[in-house]
């Protein structure tokens, strides 16, 4: 008796699971992106301020910024099961995305607010304004247009390294993607079109940008 | 009136300032002369209290400046300070560098800020600038937009740190026009300047230092025309000898 598969080829139906992959990705880029960029700033203002803060943070930053995107997913996956966190493979997706991304949009904060020339802030301080005004009205603002753009690079990396969450049992776009080749066998056509939507969610964000820099630019 | 005495200050094991005592009073404009790293420039950030000492004291209106109980940023709206680099803040315009200060500090209203920023402008004769940003405006329009800045704060003092000295030399006018128009109107100036033409018309009494110490203060006809001391008269030949250009360069 010949042996029969089931339908092979791709149906329509698969464009509902790939645009769900889509849609994960989105949100956990989106989710990582958020955290991120928030403890980022935290700490890099904090790495800026503090010496003790930068000694202290320095091993995490330097290991969350060297080790491969995969190995950080299998740990957070591995460490956060053993200490109970249950098994959401979105939030452990999110918290070792959210974390690379926090260590290095800490980088991206600091060297923004160490470039504010001193004297501006010595005009501030001499104006009245105490250390939190100065840095609200002046270091922020000037800090900020100096890291637009590298901290856009971080997040368009992390809409790319957020294919890796497949590893960690999270159904993102690209995670889908392989389900369907290794069940069509449609490798050049899924992968194009994986390529394909990957360069229609970053590039919106680049042109974005590039927009917000001329608007910013002083 | 702002009391200096016996003051002392050292960057690391570089001994900058050796025990100055200068009084200014109401009202004065006095000039601070010397070659370069004579300490001028340092004493007079020591004023406002952006350089710490290491000893001696400073009082501003019978407050001691590097009292850790003063309230320095209180004290330092009463001493508007002028830098060599004229500082602007970038990413603000003309209008909103002058309005800030008076708007998170002094905590006017934002109308209020706005209003005095546009009068201090106009007296300086920017009053048509207030929309430009820093970038839009030449070295000389900048530095009088820092003065105004400084104004905005309504200070009893005014220290001017070398303000014309990174200016090109036909900007330089603009600047000295709006300092003589400050001194017309009563402000007391503690000016660190290179020009020495300027002293002598404009300052009620003229401080020669030299390596860290005030070495001869008088009227500028004393100090300037007549010096009694051998290193005074050194450095004003040497200044009087020297063009515009190598003045400018040789500037900290």
């Amino acid at each position: 008796m010949q042996f029969q598969f089931a339908n092979q080829g791709l149906a329509w139906s698969d464009a509902y699971f790939l645009a769900q992959g889509l849609l994960n990705t989105v949100r956990l880029a989106a989710a990582a992106t958020l955290v991120g960029t928030l403890a980022g700033i935290v700490l890099g203002w904090l790495r800026t301020v503090s010496v003790t803060v930068r000694i202290a943070t320095a091993p995490i930053i330097d290991i969350l910024r060297s080790v491969p995107m995969i190995i950080q997913l299998i740990l957070a996956n591995s460490l956060l099961s053993i200490l109970g966190f249950g098994a959401s493979p979105f939030w452990f997706g999110t918290v070792a995305l959210g974390a690379w991304m926090s260590a290095v949009t800490a980088e991206v904060v600091r060297a923004g607010l160490l470039s504010v020339p001193v004297q501006y802030r010595k005009s501030a301080r001499s104006l009245g304004m105490n250390g939190y005004q100065e840095l609200l009205y002046i270091s922020i603002p000037l800090a900020f247009r100096t890291a637009l753009a590298p901290w856009i690079g971080l997040v368009l990396s992390l809409i790319k390294d957020s294919a890796l969450a497949g590893v960690v049992g999270y159904i993102e776009y690209m995670r889908s993607t392989q389900i369907l080749i290794t069940r069509t066998h449609e490798t050049w056509l899924l992968l194009m079109g994986a390529g394909l939507f990957y360069f229609l969610i970053c590039y919106p964000v680049s042109r974005y940008s590039r927009h917000l820099e001329r608007k910013v630019r002083v | 009136m702002i009391r200096i005495s016996n003051v002392q200050k050292a960057f690391g094991s570089a001994i900058v300032l050796k025990g100055i005592d200068l009084t200014v009073e109401k009202g004065e404009l006095v000039c601070l002369i010397g070659a370069s790293g004579s300490g001028k420039s340092t004493l007079l950030q020591c004023i406002n209290g952006l350089e710490p000492i290491q000893g001696g004291e400073i009082l501003v209106d019978g407050i001691s400046v590097h009292d850790p109980k003063t309230d320095i940023n209180k004290l330092r709206q009463k001493l508007g300070i002028v830098f060599q680099q004229y500082n602007a803040f970038p990413h603000l315009t003309a209008l909103e560098n002058v309005a800030l200060a008076p708007r998170v500090v002094a905590k006017r209203s934002r109308a209020e800020a706005r209003a005095l920023a546009q009068k201090n402008l106009e007296h300086v004769g920017l009053g048509d600038k207030g929309d430009s940003l820093p970038s839009q405006l030449s070295g000389g329009q900048q530095q009088r937009l820092a003065i105004a800045r400084a104004l905005a704060m309504q200070p009893s003092y005014m220290l001017f740190d070398e303000v014309t000295s990174a200016l090109d030399p036909e900007l330089v006018g603009e600047v000295l026009e709006t300092m003589r128009l400050l001194k017309s109107e009563g402000m007391t100036m503690v000016v660190v300047t290179h020009d020495i033409n300027f002293a002598r018309e404009s300052a009620d009494r003229v401080a020669f230092l030299c390596q860290g110490e005030v070495c001869e203060i008088g009227t500028a006809e004393e100090v300037i025309d007549h010096p009694r001391k051998e290193q005074t008269q050194k450095f004003l030949r040497r200044e009087q000898r020297k063009p515009l250009e190598i003045v400018r360069s040789s500037v900290a």
